[in-house]
């Protein structure tokens, strides 16, 4: 993969190795994981790079020398994580501190304090609440980033295309008419259902997201802005954000500390219950309008290439 | 027993999937390959969850046949319009 | 009752088993690439139903059936789906069948 000057043969590959990491959570017994990894690793990146390909040309630009020294660090670096990898204690191995300490507590408590069967959106959800704030804030800035570097500048181009790319393919269509309102009922079922089984706010919003990119690859990228407009989108990147500090705050004005939900309601597992469901609502609403802002923008920077080489 | 039998068979036709993506000549032997792998593997996925007892893994099952459709659509309408030339206007190259 | 459903299912499994492997085999081997589509999208999608119905009558009622069920229906849904749309890209770009003399240069 780091010698094909192909870039689509490396966005394949590593869309592959994306597929072969979710196999070896799998194997691990980490469905939550294998399910995160399975659907941005093989699902979503290969996707926006296969846009970022269409404005930006299949090939390296040919004749670059190589550079020895970013060489060199990655190998240091490499060689460094190699050993730290190495002294570690053994897959498993029952006296290994990450066994030992915290995990302990949030296992053995985990059913009486919180009261979900899924122990991993317990753990991402309340116990670690504030790094999974902390992720959603990255994700969102992510967005934003796309958003002022790619849809920033430029004056907004007129709605025009009549027919829309991939009109004769018509089986596709009728096929895809059908499956959309499914994939969208499938990312709520994830949603809700992420306390019971593997799933929760990220895999849910990915899952959105991909049904309607479905959509925009089908029946054109204005049609799709007509259903989804940008500026909703920027609504929803923000009020994703919003919804889960408003939580954390709500918990502040009740009395207790910054996102302990117990408080919440009057009995601590109620509010747990509350708040867990309030913040992988936020979680999946911000995630699935990055997403799809994100398509759209690199999709819209395509065409308008196009239109300054004419 | 029979699980496992099926498991191997699968294994053992994603490696040819795989030997085709890297032989094929032409581009669409790969992405057929490449298909044909995924398919496979959504296959996989729900053989093993029978084989471990842990039907939870049906999501992930799911969530790979969708993301494997979609994947191919999208390298379909990378290559069909090519790179570089995707618009939304009528008709594709002059 | 459960015997039958067992038997029912195994054999359901082994002829999934052994239709993929059939298709796997007819991918490696054929000579063209339209032959190798039609190897591949027939047996993937016969065989993942046979197989889905097989691990259907594995499992009691509940929630991974409807599971197994959604499965089912969008594999055999967008299997042939992808097959034409592959087939339709690739007429597109130029590729032709190998018997076909007329036609036989690549645009």
């Amino acid at each position: 993969m780091a010698r094909a000057r192909d870039l689509f043969a490396t966005v394949m590959l590593s869309g592959i190795y994306g597929l072969l990491s979710a196999s070896f959570f799998i194997l691990m017994d980490a469905a939550d994981v294998a399910f995160t990894e399975a659907a941005v690793g093989a699902g979503i990146f290969p996707l926006l790079m296969l846009t970022v390909l269409s404005s930006v040309g299949r090939y390296e630009a040919a004749g670059r020398r190589v550079r020895y020294f970013p060489l060199l660090l990655m190998a240091v670096l490499a060689g460094g994580l190699f050993a730290a990898v190495v002294q570690m204690p053994p897959f498993g191995a029952v006296d290994a501190p990450s066994h030992a300490h915290v995990a302990q507590r949030y296992i053995l408590d985990s059913p009486d304090e919180i009261g979900i069967p899924n122990m991993v959106t317990s753990v991402l959800a309340s116990y670690r609440g504030f790094d999974t704030l902390g992720e959603v804030v990255v994700i969102f800035t992510a967005a934003v980033g796309v958003v002022v570097i790619l849809l920033g500048c430029r004056p907004k181009t007129p709605q025009q295309s009549t027919q829309a790319l991939m009109a004769e393919h018509k089986v596709l269509r009728i096929v895809g008419k059908m499956l959309i309102p499914l994939i969208l009922l499938f990312g709520l079922y994830v949603q809700f259902h992420g306390e019971y089984g593997p799933g929760g706010g990220f895999q849910a919003g990915v899952i959105f997201a991909v049904g309607i990119i479905l959509y925009a690859m089908l029946f054109g990228l204005s049609n799709a802005q007509r259903v989804v407009p940008l500026g909703v989108l920027r609504w929803l990147v923000a009020l994703g954000v919003l919804i889960y500090g408003s939580v954390g705050l709500a918990s502040f004005l009740v009395g207790g500390e910054y996102l302990n939900y117990s408080v919440l309601a009057s009995d601590p597992v109620t509010g747990q219950h509350i708040g867990i469901i309030l913040i992988e609502l936020g979680v999946g609403i911000t995630v699935a309008s990055a997403m799809v802002l994100i398509f759209f923008a690199f999709t819209r920077a395509t065409r308008s290439r196009d239109e300054l080489e004419e | 027993m029979i699980l496992t039998a099926v498991a191997i068979a699968l294994i053992v036709v994603m490696a040819m999937a795989i030997a085709r993506a890297l032989l094929g000549p032409t581009i669409y032997d790969r992405i057929l390959a490449v298909n044909l792998f995924g398919t496979k593997t959504v296959l996989l996925i729900a053989v093993v969850s029978y084989i471990v007892g842990r039907p939870d893994f049906l999501d992930v099952a799911l969530i790979y046949a969708l993301i494997n459709f979609i994947s191919v659509i999208a390298v379909l309408r990378f290559f069909e319009y090519g790179s570089g030339k995707v618009h939304d206007e009528v008709g594709k190259d002059a | 009752m459960p015997e039958l459903t067992t038997l029912l299912s195994s054999v359901c499994l082994l002829l999934g088993a052994f239709l993929i492997f059939s298709g796997g085999l007819g991918v490696l081997r054929f000579p063209d690439f339209f032959t190798r589509m039609h190897a591949a999208g027939v047996t993937e999608t016969m065989a993942a139903t046979l197989i889905v119905l097989g691990l259907m009558l594995h499992s009691g009622w509940g929630l991974p059936l409807f599971k197994l069920l959604f499965i089912l229906l969008f594999v055999m849904i967008t299997g042939p789906t992808a097959s034409h749309a592959l087939a339709k890209s690739a007429l597109h770009g130029g590729l032709r069948p190998q018997g076909d003399n007329a036609n036989n240069e690549r645009h």
